[in-house]
């Protein structure tokens, strides 16, 4: 249940860092301008905690410019608000990755990821994987291996995937565990999860599953 | 319907109405062609693109979000709810509460206890005071947060043994027993006692496990005048369907179900929960469809667990492996409600090694903890952790192997089932020598090996076996499957698909009958509008249940099909067959007819053919059984243990599909490993009674990191034909119940140390080893 330290990593290195983040909380207040990249801008103004504001979100290659609450998840606005099913809600407090989608080709917990937070970033969801009705080859592989038994893991743990192989095409078996780890499985199909995600390294034209 | 004796657990307190006379059933199938392959699901693309619609996935452009206000306390009386704050908040649309006069029902719990929906005494942490519908969760919360309660704070009690001491606090208005203690007897313990060459004693503790299913409980509430459709997370949308319009005062006609899909139950969906009945009043209220999906800290507290429990078991073995007799005893909670799923803590030792002199005794207390709702195999995990590291140490005194002493006490019929019925079938053995096989039991180092610079790494193995009390089916079911002319096909079924793969192995039955390809079967389930009754998916019984439905309905198109192309043909319908899409005559297979060309069935456009459950044979035990063995390294200076592999062998039957049946099994092991070594609730007894792990950070489920890399199924391939028309038997609960024994066992073989209680911590294994080591 350890926090997969490239999440940590990415959190640093892209998009809003921690620091940057809490400095724009306020008591009772949210800055829009909330640090990393946005803080290039202008001072944007204080709102209070039920006005809403206007977010450009850039989402397997859409944009869509929405007006949200600065508290709002980027997994309540896909989910609740853009019809982005596809990305699950299991905890609401990043300890089981059902939420997984990938940031800047980094997967991060779109529960754990404030929606102003996302603008910047090019944001990749499970339906981000499909090409037309066609799956991508992540989504083949978990469907090959039986990766899933009631599925509502399941589209953390293909991104969670995804990013993996984005980063490290020909994984060890080793690496393959690390990289779904910050992604539960109450069912436990873990061992279909990892001989997919070999399988998957494979029809992206890595290799896979060395040790 | 069935009367209240006939019932089991997944089934307790529903109305379950018989199945039709089924009529001819038939033949079991020799070599099948199809069934038993290792087939993906035929809802694979669905689950893996995000096209399958979950309940917790519905939306509505006029949806409401639902929050429930629940007691912070574990025992208290509510004085006072003020809402007024609550409901002059933006974007607020109901607020309900105790007073609201259509709230006002009454909440069904086991032995027909009932309280009010709202009730003023709240008599575990998380019991529902209040709810409120907004334009946004967030806004839902706010006003949740705003509503002031005044309680007053009673006194609690949060564990089973503490609650039978006088002066406890009487959590029902007397002694905290849930009736009469249960008591099981046969033969005449004493003389069992009297014939054993060895007589061993032990206490064992198991804590109580969460279920914590991937997908929240909860669903979405939708009126259209007077009828209410829900998209509920379900195991079974029937008994959804029967409690809310029980609890709403509402025609069954009115209350539509739907639970095409769910993420994840383990027992803990079967039956309806107050957030439903909620959902719909502040959908009722607010005139807009509502949506109440419950916190992941709110599904810790208030809907089910498996029972923590104390056990106490006495056995007696003589020298050459014989045993002679078993006392049992456990006291055990299911909260603070009569529950379902806190028995059959004792069915494996009733049950599973050849004994004639056996008593055991349960007694189920009430504890301001939350409700118990069945998980996994109720009881039998718990039971299994005393019986199963008995048996090790019995094996051990006597100087037997572990293997050899369970082989020799397999029963050939149940011994715990009224009348001693024999078992269709019992691969216990088969389970036992393949599985010690393939895991190199006889070649396993008989002296435990230690690694690292001072051998504080040791190694050792275990096993252990079991059986599940049901997992044969029964009626009722009934399925329709429609033939369209283009030689498609439809298949309309009640029962829900946990992620089992339930769906799937349907299909394939289809295809085995009607040589239809798989891709071209569409299911139609979970649907109380739309679909035909079927009790909730548990009990390891829906494939037992439906495939001898599903296999009659494909037969009954069939049989109109080849009537059809007889006349075609002109020859006889006993005659015909279907082979990849043909009719062809039996003994001259160049005489054919594709289905589609068939005169009669091109006017017809459409067949319909439908299938009911036939009963099971009379007098029979059917029972899946199981054997496990793994391999442990513990770290005696941290206390880690690593799962190092896994072998599980299980007699379920035919294996109706090897991959979904593959998964299952290691699935089992997994949850096992989770009930073993890392999972129990942790309550503050001492002083607030509060839960203090109510998420997955606090409360461990094994990760990826956590299972073995290294695991096996040996499927012990078993038709049983006797039981009924596809020889399945169920699968999903014999899968976890030996697991977290056989890590027992092996951390006995790697320590020396019997670990007594779960979980088994790198705390309890530093302490344990720290103690025997002063004591040298």
């Amino acid at each position: 249940m350890e926090d997969d330290p490239k999440k940590n990593e990415s959190a640093t290195n892209k998009g809003v860092t921690r620091r940057g983040f809490l400095a724009s909380v306020g008591v009772g207040a949210v800055a829009v301008a909330a640090g990393g990249k946005v803080s290039a801008q202008p001072p944007a103004e204080i709102l209070k905690a039920h006005d809403v504001t206007k977010v450009t979100l850039s989402i397997n290659g859409q944009t869509h410019k929405i007006l949200v609450e600065p508290r709002w998840s980027l997994l309540f606005v896909l989910r609740e608000k853009l019809g982005l099913s596809g990305t699950k809600v299991g905890c609401e407090r990043g300890e089981c990755g059902a939420c997984t989608v990938l940031i800047d080709n980094q997967p991060r917990y779109a529960c754990m990821t404030l929606a102003v937070e996302a603008e910047g970033s090019e944001i990749t969801t499970l339906e981000g994987l499909l090409d037309g009705e066609k799956l991508g080859p992540v989504q083949q592989a978990f469907v090959e291996h039986d990766a899933f038994q009631c599925g509502y893991c399941t589209s953390g743990q293909i991104m969670a995937a995804e990013g993996l192989l984005r980063h490290d095409p020909n994984p060890s078996a080793e690496h393959i565990r690390e990289g779904v780890s910050g992604n539960l499985c109450r069912c436990g199909a873990y061992p279909h999860i990892f001989k997919a995600v070999g399988r998957a390294a494979e029809l992206k034209g890595g290799g896979g599953g060395k040790s | 319907m069935k009367g209240k004796n006939e019932q089991i657990y997944y089934e307790s307190g529903l109305p379950v109405p018989e199945t039709p006379e089924p009529g001819h059933q038939p033949k079991p199938w020799g070599k099948t062609h199809v069934v038993g392959k290792p087939l993906p699901r035929i809802d694979a693309y669905q689950r893996v693109s995000g096209a399958a619609v979950y309940p917790s996935d519905v939306t509505f452009p006029d949806m409401l979000y639902g929050a429930i206000l629940r007691c912070p306390h574990p025992h208290a009386r509510v004085e006072s709810v003020d809402t007024s704050d609550a409901e002059r908040m933006p974007g607020v649309f109901a607020v309900i509460t105790g007073k609201t006069p259509e709230a006002n029902v009454k909440w069904p719990y086991q032995n027909g206890v009932k309280t009010k929906l709202f009730d003023p005494i709240c008599r575990f942490e998380g019991e529902a005071v209040a709810a409120v519908a907004a334009d946004t969760p967030y806004r839902a919360w706010d006003a949740v947060r705003a509503i002031r309660v005044s309680y007053r704070v009673l006194p609690f009690v949060s564990d089973e043994k503490k609650a039978l001491e006088a002066g406890a606090p009487a959590i029902h208005g007397k002694d905290n027993r849930v009736g009469k203690p249960e008591v099981y007897q046969r033969g005449d313990l004493k003389k069992g006692f009297s014939e054993a060459d060895v007589v061993l004693e032990e206490s064992y503790r198991t804590e109580c496990e969460l279920h914590t299913p991937m997908e929240l409980h909860g669903c979405v509430a939708k009126w259209d005048g007077d009828l209410l459709t829900i998209w509920e997370s379900s195991q079974g949308v029937y008994a959804v369907q029967s409690t809310i319009a029980e609890v709403l005062g509402m025609p069954l006609a009115k209350v539509r179900v739907i639970g095409h899909y769910m993420g994840g139950g383990f027992g803990s969906k079967l039956e309806a929960g107050k957030y439903t009945a909620i959902a719909s009043l502040l959908a009722s209220r607010t005139g807009r469809p509502v949506k109440l999906f419950l916190t992941r800290e709110e599904t810790y507290l208030t809907v089910g667990n498996r029972p923590p429990g104390y056990m106490k078991l006495k056995a007696g073995v003589k020298k050459d492996g014989t045993l002679t007799a078993f006392e049992f005893e456990s006291v055990v909670t299911g909260g603070a409600y009569p529950a379902r799923g806190t028995g059959l803590v004792d069915w494996v030792v009733r049950e599973l090694y050849t004994c004639p002199n056996v008593r055991t005794q349960r007694i189920d207390t009430f504890t301001n903890t939350g409700v118990a709702r069945p998980f996994r195999a109720p009881g039998h995990p718990q039971g299994a952790w005393a019986l199963e590291q008995m048996m090790d140490a019995l094996a051990e005194k006597i100087g037997m192997d572990p293997v050899e002493l369970r082989l020799k006490n397999i029963p050939s019929f149940s011994q715990a089932q009224p009348g001693n019925p024999p078992y269709t079938t019992t691969g216990l053995k088969q389970c036992l020598q393949k599985g010690a096989e393939a895991f190199g039991w006889k070649t396993k180092p008989k002296v435990k090996s230690s690694s690292g610079e001072t051998g504080h790494i040791r190694t050792g193995v275990g096993m252990a076996a079991g059986v599940w009390f049901v997992g044969g089916g029964s009626p009722p079911s009934t399925i329709i499957v429609k033939l369209f002319s283009d030689g498609s096909v439809n298949l309309n079924m009640g029962a829900s698909d946990l992620g089992t793969g339930t769906k799937t192995v349907m299909a394939m039955v289809v295809c085995e009958e009607l040589g239809v390809k798989l891709d071209k079967i569409q299911i139609e389930n979970a649907d109380t509008g739309t679909t035909q009754f079927a009790t909730p998916s548990g009990g390891s019984k829906t494939v037992p249940t439906e495939s001898p439905a599903v296999r009659a309905a494909a037969v009954d198109v069939k049989q109109q099909l080849l009537k059809m192309a007889a006349a075609d043909l002109k020859t006889d319908a006993s005659k015909l067959a279907i082979v990849d899409g043909d009719v062809i005559v039996s003994g001259n297979p160049a005489k054919k007819i594709k289905i589609t060309k068939i005169s009669a069935f091109k006017n017809r456009g459409v067949l319909i053919g439908v299938g009911y459950r036939g009963p099971n044979p009379p007098n029979r035990a059917i029972n899946p059984f199981a054997a496990q063995f793994c391999e442990v390294k513990v770290n005696t200076k941290t206390g880690e243990v690593e799962v190092v592999r896994f072998v599980a062998a299980h007699d379920s039957g035919r294996v109706m599909n090897l991959l979904t049946y593959e998964n299952q099994v290691f699935g089992g092991i997994t949850m096992g490993i989770g009930f073993a070594l890392t999972e129990a609730r942790v309550l503050d007894a001492g002083q607030t009674g509060k839960m203090c792990n109510r998420n997955w950070h606090d409360y461990k489920l094994p990760t990826a990191l956590d299972v073995p890399a290294d695991m096996t199924a040996v499927p012990i391939d078993m038709p049983d034909d006797e039981a009924n028309s596809t020889g399945a038997k169920g699968l999903g609960e014999p899968v976890t119940i030996p697991t977290a024994a056989a890590i027992a066992n092996a951390i006995y073989n790697a320590t020396g140390v019997r670990f007594t209680a779960t979980p088994i911590t790198p705390i309890s294994i530093c302490r344990l080893a720290a103690e025997q080591g002063r004591k040298g």
